[in-house]
This record gives structure tokens, C-alpha cells and sequence, in this order.
């Protein structure tokens, strides 16, 4: 094999924790999550960047983890679905979630509360279409989504 | 009504509930872990050592395979190992097949053997350190391949010189039939017109949970078990399969779920997946772990049964009264028959639809061919015989000049004739189909209709509304397999559950089945707070199931629509049990009180006269389990009860096919406004009504849960979603970006309405409901060939009407019409 390093030496910080891992080049953020750092909230369903149940913050931004390589978050700041409730204490989109039965299996959840959480940070107060565009990234097959419109709703006004 | 012996279920008790949990919508128990990201799925699962698999696939639909060489991908350091088709071979059967010669001639493994039948069959597995590197040495198999032609069209499968799949069978023929009840010959003799339906298609989809399938899978070498941590939704029908195949009994395959990531019966038929893991976990000595790629599950699971309906030819009166039907259903069932051929009888839960047919004549065919193999799909098989039964209805209507909404309720079988049976002997429990359908129209502002379609028309629109009545049927009488083959030992149903009450007081339930998001824990909890005169906070459900719990029957899983029925009737069961115990332990410590005097409230068996009288449930639990010391000796009392409910069936009658086939029928009328664009074909959704009535609600938010689901499934279905194969038998939708599912923008609005008709035969009055009857495909179907009346007079054909079919219909509406034709009888 060549001489070019096929793993690298990264360092995040996840929901406030600092992790420093070697990891092989190739590996996506969202295994490398998952995986290496045993953060099995954020959950994957396509290999193509469609589903959204990867969802995470990084360093403010919304991002779909699969779309990213884990040696490009070197020095990132991540939020991930652990980081949102503080001691169990639900936050008021994980309570608006649960109140407007936004969820079935909860597969999808984790990414559309990053989803949400996200665009509430920007727009405290979203429009009908601007909370639909916000989730139009994030696939659920148990809902249909109103439910999760609703819940989202709810929170903003 | 015909003189049949069927015999109706006997009516049981129905107890009112009490509504102090029941028929409340509580907040749903699993929510708080599931929003925190706590869930356990199985891919979270992990295992010192464990080695990643990856499948090696078929690139070609149909080809022998030459040659295989593992050994490049062997000698990579981190590969732990690879399996082959000639290795399972060796050390397996094939699966059982559940239908007669000459299906039953196939011979299944879990990896492909001498030969490869569809794009993306597995020919190789390899298991590595990581899941990248498994993928990497994947690439390193050399599989030599010897490309045959490709049978992609169920009509063209049985003709002289197609390519036969399976040489075993001796032809692409897998299992036919003919049903026929009541007097077709007198039906049509009766008739006024005839309606002549040429061919309807109904296509191919599938749910696409948003989780994969997957497995954690331990081999422990001294007891010769395996622990197979996987999300199968039917551990009853993986371990029937996995058993024989493996040489093992049931009880070394040990099934164990958390938390589902969607199901919709798309999960029921891993086994062969789960059969290869067993032997790499065998073969390797460690823990192997299988997570199936998005690309993967829709080049290989589970698609929903493709079905064509030829030469249909309906009686009818002038004034709309439907008589009967013939048709010829030809079902597609891919290249391997997983859990067909039931299928070919499941679709006769349904027979007349919710109409008052009694003359029905329906010759299946199910045929193999080089694309994925069907396996359950939310509203397995009974949804394209309803989708048919639906066109049938509109088409009838429009071509006599009706209006489809009385030609509905002139046939709705009728609110008074309930319960009502089939020609076939399937007995529908109690509903109100009239009732329901006025809602809807109501919900979508029916009335309206016509000066709606002006104001439309004023756009440039195109403006239709339509129907969609159906029914999901919920817990088979397994029975119902032997009309596929009457030597098959199947039939009737169970379902487990146990509870206790353990040391500290606590009360704990356990259930056999897998919950995919249903709600299961919430539910059962509610039916168990409700017995024993406590809260639902102090009633935990374990997440999940295990086989090992021995709360595991053999049909346990949750699947078809039942959970509601045979889920809860064996939680109703097994609590009456506990607290039957509970007040003759209370009865004994109280002092010797009466039985009858005691009542379970507050936590505690207390005297009703005399409530301070209070035995808690701490007390109960500590005495039994830890401090029992001169209890009387003929006190038989545990508390810790199990009960099996077991539904009421008997065996149909298979030389007549005739007989119960499921217990309950929940019903959905939904009603679907259109408004299409005559220059594009693209059309929205404006108005959408579902209503539904699934017997007595426990948790009417998770009911309408499922109902919305539902429909967003099937309007993704209609509009969008759909397998499509080129004629080399490549899949052209294999991932989410060629396979559009609706996202949050694609939604139309919506509005639910509900009725409750209690179900006479069931425990609590439930009905078993996943609402799969796929009425939005009907609703929307109709609602686009209403909006093209006038305009061509265009017959939809298809149950998937993507935006380009819609046009090309409005370009040329001679083509589907000439589907059609009406005769004098």
C-alpha cells in the first residue's frame, strides 16, 4: 500500500464532551458517532443523503452526517438528540413531540428534532411553509407529518 | 345470505371499559426514551469482537454462476471470513414452501445457488473488522456470471420460450386456483348490462421503513444456541422457517427486540439473511452483525405484490345493482416465493370488497420472474383486491352514467345485516359503511361538488373527487393456508401475554409481540391500570420482545392487524388472572372476607365496604414472593400469570373455499378532492377526508396515528413511489433519490373523522387495525378519472398515476377506454 495515512487523529466535541479518536479516513461522521463514540441516537436510513435521520448540529449548522466525513469535523462542535434534554427534563420540542404524538417508531425523531431544533434557534416564530421547508429534508414513513408539523407549530407561536 | 356452515364466532361479552385509561390518549410511555434518542435499535447493538457482514450481490437478473473466488477478499487482514451459496448448501435444507408442486419444487437457500434470479439476489456474504473494510473486500469476490435473458413481465412469463427461473418447478408457474361461490351463470343471466374491463394493473411498492433490516447474531458453542438480536416483525414465521433449515430446534433460536424502526410487514422475511448470519457466527466463533444498506432493501426485501386483473366482466343492473364478477388476478411474486403463495388466498378476507356481491368468480395465477421476491406490504394482498373492487365501482358508475357515490350505497353491504357473512364465509363484524361515507363527503365539502369544479374549471383546472372504501381485515385464522395446500398444519391463532406482581409491588408486563411504533407498551398498560384499580404509571410493559420471556406463542409478532384484538385480549386475560389472585391472597390476609367483597382500587385489594381495610400491592407482592411462611397450603396463587388468547376459528372448509378467515374488519372511507393542471398532467391533492372505524379506540391518537400514516403511505403510492424494472430486469428506483417517498411539503390537508362500532367477538371490542387497505390509492384513482370526465373520458388503469401518466391519459384517452366495454346482456 502507498504512504498516504489511511486514518487520522481527531479530535470533537460532542454535547459539550471532548473526544479524541484515530479514525480511518474514509469513515462517515455519522458512523464514526455512532460507532467510535457509542452515540447511537442519530440514526441512518438511506446511503444517499435523502432521510435526514442523521441529522446533527455542527459547529451552528444543520447538517446530514453521512454527508461528511468524520476527519472533516476534526475541531468541530457537534449537537446530537442526547445533547437536547438537560437531566432528563424533556426540552419543550421533545415534550411538543411526544404531546402531538409527532412520533411512532421514533426512528426518524432524533433528525427531525435536530431539524427543528435547528430552525427555531434562526426563526423563533417559523411560518406554516417555513417549518415545512425546514423538514422537507427529513423523512418519516409512520406519520405523514402533520402530527410533526403540529408539534413543531406548537413550540413556534 | 347463502346456506353455508359457516359458523359465526360467538358473541362475547363486551365490557364496557371503564374510560379511566382506556379511550384516553394518554401520553404514549415509549415517547420519552424515543425523543431523548435512547431507543435500542438493532444496529446500536454491539458485541466485544463482533465482525461486520456485507453481501455480495447479483449485478444481472437472471444468470448462472460459473465460478466464485473468495480468496483476494480472505487474505486482506481484518477479514474474519466469507460464506458462499455452496457452503449453505452444505450445511442447511432449503426453506420450506408453503405451496403445492410445482411452487413447492423450489429449492431457497439464504445465498444464491449455481444460479442468481434478480438484481441484487446475495451470492457471497464477507465479514470484516469494520463495516468499511467488509464492503472493501466485498469488492475483491471475483463472481463469474453467465447472463441469461430476463423475465420482467408477469404476462409474458408463462409464454413458449421465456427463460424459465426455477428448473426444479419446470415452468415460471408458481401456484393457481380458481374460487368461485354463489351462481355466475344465473348473476349474469340476471343482468342488465355487462361491464367489460379488459386489464387493470395494480404496481409494485413497498412501505420502506425508514430502518433496514438488520442482526446481531451470538453462537454459544456449548448449548448450540443462537441469540439473534434482529428487528424481524414475525419471530413465530422466521423460527417455523429458520428451524428445519438449520437442523435446530425452535428454542435455540432465540429472537430479542428493543425498538423497530418501521415495519408494515415489510420485516416479516429476513430468515434467509438471518439463516446466513447463524452460520458465519458459527463458523467464525464470534458475534457477526448485519445491517442492510437503504440500496440493498429496495434491490432485495419485501415488495409488495404486483397483480394484474385481466378480463374482468361485471353484471350489473341499469340502476347501479351490482350482481357479480369474473376476473382472472395474475400475481407477480418476483423471484422467489418467501411467504407466498398466501397471497393467493389472502386477498379472500376481502372477497366482495364492502359491497353486497354474492356471485364472484376470481381464477389467481401467481407466476415467478426476475425481480425482487413479494413478501408482506402494509394491506398484503387484501389492498389490490380492494384497489380493484374500487375501480370496478367507478368505472361501473361512470360508463352507466351513475353517480359513484349511490352506486356505493345501493351495494354497501348495509349497518343491519351485520354481522354480515361473504359468499366465501367470512363474517364481517359490525360497521356502517353509508354512515362513514356521508362524513367524508361532508369533511371535503361534497355538496359543493359542482359549483367547486366550476370555479376550478374558471383556472384552468381540472377538478375531481373520489371515493375510496375499504376495509383492513385483522387476525388471520392461519387456517386459511390451506386453501394454498391443504397439507399445511396450520390454523387459527394465539397471541401471549404474562403479568406479575413482583416483590416491591411492582407490576410488570410482558408481551410477545413487536411493536414497530404502535404504541404497544401505552396501550397494554392502559388495559392493565383498568383491572387493577391502578395507574398507568405503576404498570411497566417491557420494551420489546424476547422469545426467551416465555410470553412467545407461535404466531407472536405484530404484523396484519391485530395487536388491538390478540395483543390485548392475552393482556385483558392474563391481568383478570392477577387480580383474581390478588383478592384471594387479600382474602386470606383480610381475615377470611369473601371474595365478592373485595375490589382492587388505589393500588390495593381493599373491602368495598370497608376501605380502610387495605392490602397494598407492596404487601401482596412481598408476601408471595418473600415472606410466605404460613400461608395456607392450598392457596394456589403465584401472581405471576400467563395467559394465551386464542381467537375463535374453525377450520374453513378448503374443498369449498369456505370459511372465517379473519376475526374483525375495521373499515376506512376516504375521500380525495384533485385539481389537475390539462396542460402537464401534474395534479395537487386540495382536499383530503379519512374516516375510520376500528371498534372501541383504547388510545384514539394512536388510532389516528396509524389512519394518517396510512394515508400518506398510500398517497406516496399513488402519486409517486413505485419499483420500476427495465426490461434487463435492472431496478430504476433503488434508492430515495430515484424512489420519492412524500416529504413534509408533498402533504395535502387533511381532515379525520371516526365511528365506533364495537366488535361483537372480541374481548374489549376492538378491531385489529393498520388501516392498510390502502384507501388513499382508491380515493385518488377515482378522484383523477372523475376530474377527467368530460375531458376525454380517460379510464384510469394503473394504481400508480405519476404526473406523466396523467397527461399522457389526457392526450390520449382512446387508449385506456378501449380497456373498456359496456354490452346488453
Amino acid at each position: 500500500m502507498s504512504a498516504i495515512a489511511s486514518s487520522k487523529a481527531v479530535t470533537v466535541t460532542v454535547n459539550g464532551v471532548e473526544y479524541e479518536r484515530e479514525v480511518e479516513a474514509r469513515k462517515l461522521l455519522i458512523h464514526f458517532v455512532r460507532d467510535d463514540l457509542d452515540l447511537t441516537g442519530s440514526h441512518i436510513g438511506c446511503d444517499t443523503g435523502n432521510c435526514g435521520a442523521c441529522s446533527m448540529i455542527v459547529d451552528g449548522q444543520l447538517v446530514k452526517s453521512c454527508m461528511l466525513l468524520a476527519v472533516q469535523a476534526d475541531g468541530a462542535s457537534i449537537e446530537t438528540v442526547e445533547g437536547l434534554a438537560e437531566d432528563g427534563e424533556l426540552t419543550a420540542l421533545q415534550q411538543s413531540f411526544s404531546d402531538h404524538h409527532a412520533l411512532q417508531c421514533g426512528y426518524c425523531t432524533p433528525g427531525m428534532l435536530m431539524s427543528a431544533t435547528a430552525l427555531l434557534r434562526t426563526n423563533p416564530n417559523p411560518t406554516d411553509e417555513q417549518i415545512k421547508k425546514a423538514l422537507q429534508g427529513n423523512i418519516c414513513r409512520c406519520t405523514g407529518y402533520w402530527n410533526i408539523f403540529e408539534a413543531v407549530k406548537a413550540v413556534g407561536s | 345470505m347463502s346456506d353455508s356452515t359457516t359458523i359465526a364466532p360467538d358473541r362475547v361479552e363486551v365490557q364496557a371499559p371503564q374510560k379511566q385509561w382506556q379511550g384516553q390518549s394518554v401520553p404514549r410511555k415509549e415517547d420519552k426514551r424515543l425523543t431523548q434518542g435512547q431507543g435500542v435499535f438493532v444496529d446500536d447493538i454491539k458485541r466485544h469482537g463482533m465482525g461486520y457482514i456485507h453481501f455480495v450481490r447479483s449485478p444481472y437478473a437472471h444468470a448462472h454462476i460459473t465460478s466464485i473466488d473468495v480468496s483476494k477478499a480472505e487474505e486482506i487482514k481484518g477479514v474474519y471470513g466469507t460464506l458462499t451459496g455452496e457452503e449453505v448448501a452444505s450445511l442447511t435444507d432449503p426453506f420450506f414452501q408453503l405451496a403445492t408442486p410445482p411452487g413447492a419444487h423450489l429449492k431457497d437457500y439464504a445465498l444464491a445457488l449455481g444460479k442468481v434470479r434478480y438484481v441484487g439476489e446475495a451470492v457471497v456474504a464477507v465479514v470484516a473488522e469494520t463495516r468499511e473494510l467488509a464492503r472493501d473486500a466485498s469488492e475483491l469476490v471475483e463472481v463469474e456470471y453467465e447472463p441469461l435473458a430476463a423475465v420482467v413481465d408477469a404476462r409474458n412469463a408463462q409464454d413458449d420460450g421465456v427463460p424459465v427461473l426455477h428448473d426444479d418447478a419446470g415452468s415460471n408457474m408458481m401456484w393457481e386456483s380458481v374460487y368461485e361461490w354463489g351462481d355466475l351463470d344465473a348473476a349474469f343471466a340476471e343482468a342488465d348490462r355487462i361491464v367489460k374491463i379488459k386489464e387493470l394493473h395494480f404496481h409494485r411498492f413497498n412501505s420502506t421503513p425508514l430502518e433496514c433490516d438488520g442482526a446481531l447474531v451470538e453462537f454459544n458453542r456449548g448449548t448450540g444456541q443462537w441469540t439473534i438480536h434482529t428487528n424481524n416483525q414475525f419471530p413465530g414465521f422466521a423460527q417455523i422457517m429458520m428451524g428445519p433449515a438449520l437442523h435446530c430446534g425452535l428454542d435455540k433460536l432465540r429472537f430479542v427486540t428493543q425498538d423497530i424502526g418501521g415495519g408494515f410487514g415489510n420485516k416479516i422475511t429476513s430468515h434467509p439473511q438471518l439463516v446466513a448470519c447463524c452460520l458465519l457466527a458459527r463458523k467464525l466463533n464470534r458475534p457477526v452483525q448485519w445491517t442492510e444498506w437503504r440500496t440493498d432493501f429496495h434491490l432485495s426485501m419485501s415488495h409488495g405484490n404486483e397483480r394484474w386483473f385481466q378480463d374482468t366482466e361485471v353484471a350489473v343492473k341499469n340502476d347501479g345493482t351490482l350482481l357479480g364478477f369474473r376476473t382472472k388476478a395474475l400475481d407477480d411474486a418476483g423471484a422467489w416465493l418467501r411467504y407466498e403463495p398466501l397471497g393467493g388466498v389472502i386477498w379472500a378476507q376481502v372477497t366482495p370488497g364492502v359491497y353486497k356481491w354474492r356471485n364472484i368468480r376470481l381464477e389467481f395465477t401467481q407466476v415467478a420472474t426476475n425481480k425482487a421476491p413479494c413478501s408482506p406490504n402494509r394491506g398484503y394482498s387484501r389492498m389490490q383486491h380492494l384497489w380493484f373492487t374500487e375501480r370496478v365501482i367507478d368505472i361501473v358508475a361512470h360508463e352507466l352514467e351513475l353517480d359513484p357515490v349511490e352506486v356505493r350505497k345501493r351495494n354497501y353491504i348495509k349497518t343491519e345485516d351485520m354481522p354480515y357473512e361473504t359468499p366465501n364465509g367470512c363474517i364481517y363484524d359490525s360497521g356502517d359503511y353509508s354512515r362513514m361515507l356521508d362524513i367524508a363527503l361532508e369533511l371535503i365539502g361534497w355538496k359543493d361538488a359542482a359549483a367547486r369544479k366550476k370555479e376550478a374549471a374558471s383556472r384552468g383546472k381540472l377538478l375531481g373527487i373520489g371515493i375510496g372504501s375499504t376495509l383492513d381485515s385483522g387476525t388471520n385464522n392461519f387456517g386459511q393456508s390451506r386453501m394454498i395446500n391443504p397439507e399445511l398444519q396450520f390454523s387459527g391463532n394465539n397471541e401471549v401475554a404474562t403479568v406479575k406482581l413482583d416483590v416491591f409491588g411492582e407490576i410488570v408486563v410482558t408481551l410477545g409481540t413487536t411493536p414497530q411504533g404502535q404504541g404497544h407498551e401505552t396501550t397494554a398498560a392502559q388495559v392493565v391500570a383498568d383491572i387493577l384499580g391502578c395507574s398507568m404509571d405503576d404498570v411497566y410493559v417491557r420494551a420489546g420482545h424476547d422469545s426467551y420471556w416465555n410470553s412467545h406463542a407461535g404466531f407472536s409478532g405484530t404484523y396484519a392487524s391485530q395487536f388491538a384484538v390478540t395483543g390485548l385480549s392475552a393482556v385483558k386475560g392474563a391481568t383478570d388472572m392477577l387480580a383474581e389472585q390478588i383478592k384471594r391472597l387479600g382474602s386470606v390476609i383480610l381475615g377470611g372476607v369473601p371474595v365478592d367483597a373485595l375490589e382492587l382500587a388505589d393500588g390495593t385489594v381493599r373491602i368495598k365496604d370497608n376501605p380502610e381495610a387495605a392490602l397494598p400491592f407492596m404487601a401482596c407482592g412481598a408476601i408471595i414472593n418473600a415472606n410466605n411462611a404460613g400461608l395456607p397450603e392450598d392457596l394456589d396463587v403465584t401472581l405471576n400469570c400467563r395467559y394465551v388468547y386464542r381467537p375463535p376459528f374453525e377450520v374453513p372448509d378448503v374443498e369449498k373455499k369456505f370459511g372465517n378467515l379473519t376475526l374483525t374488519y375495521a373499515a376506512q372511507i376516504h375521500a380525495a378532492v384533485v385539481e389537475i393542471d390539462p396542460e402537464t398532467g401534474h395534479y395537487e391533492i386540495v382536499d383530503y377526508a379519512a374516516v375510520d372505524d376500528c371498534g372501541i379506540r383504547i388510545h384514539p391518537q394512536i388510532v389516528e396515528g396509524q389512519v394518517m400514516g396510512a394515508t400518506a403511505q398510500a398517497l406516496g403510492a399513488v402519486v409517486h413511489e413505485a419499483f420500476e424494472y427495465d426490461e434487463d430486469g435492472n431496478l430504476l428506483t433503488p434508492n430515495f433519490y430515484d424512489y420519492h417517498v412524500p416529504h413534509a411539503l408533498d402533504m395535502p390537508p387533511l381532515q379525520t373523522g371516526y365511528i365506533e362500532s364495537p366488535s361483537p367477538f372480541t374481548p374489549l371490542g376492538t378491531k385489529g387495525m393498520g388501516e392498510g387497505g390502502g384507501a388513499g390509492i382508491h380515493s385518488v384513482c377515482a378522484a383523477v378519472q372523475d376530474a377527467m370526465r368530460g375531458h376525454g373520458d380517460a379510464i384510469v388503469y394503473d394504481s400508480w398515476n405519476p404526473y406523466k401518466r396523467v397527461w399522457e391519459m389526457l392526450q390520449h384517452p382512446e387508449k385506456t377506454r378501449a380497456l373498456v366495454e359496456v354490452v346488453d346482456a
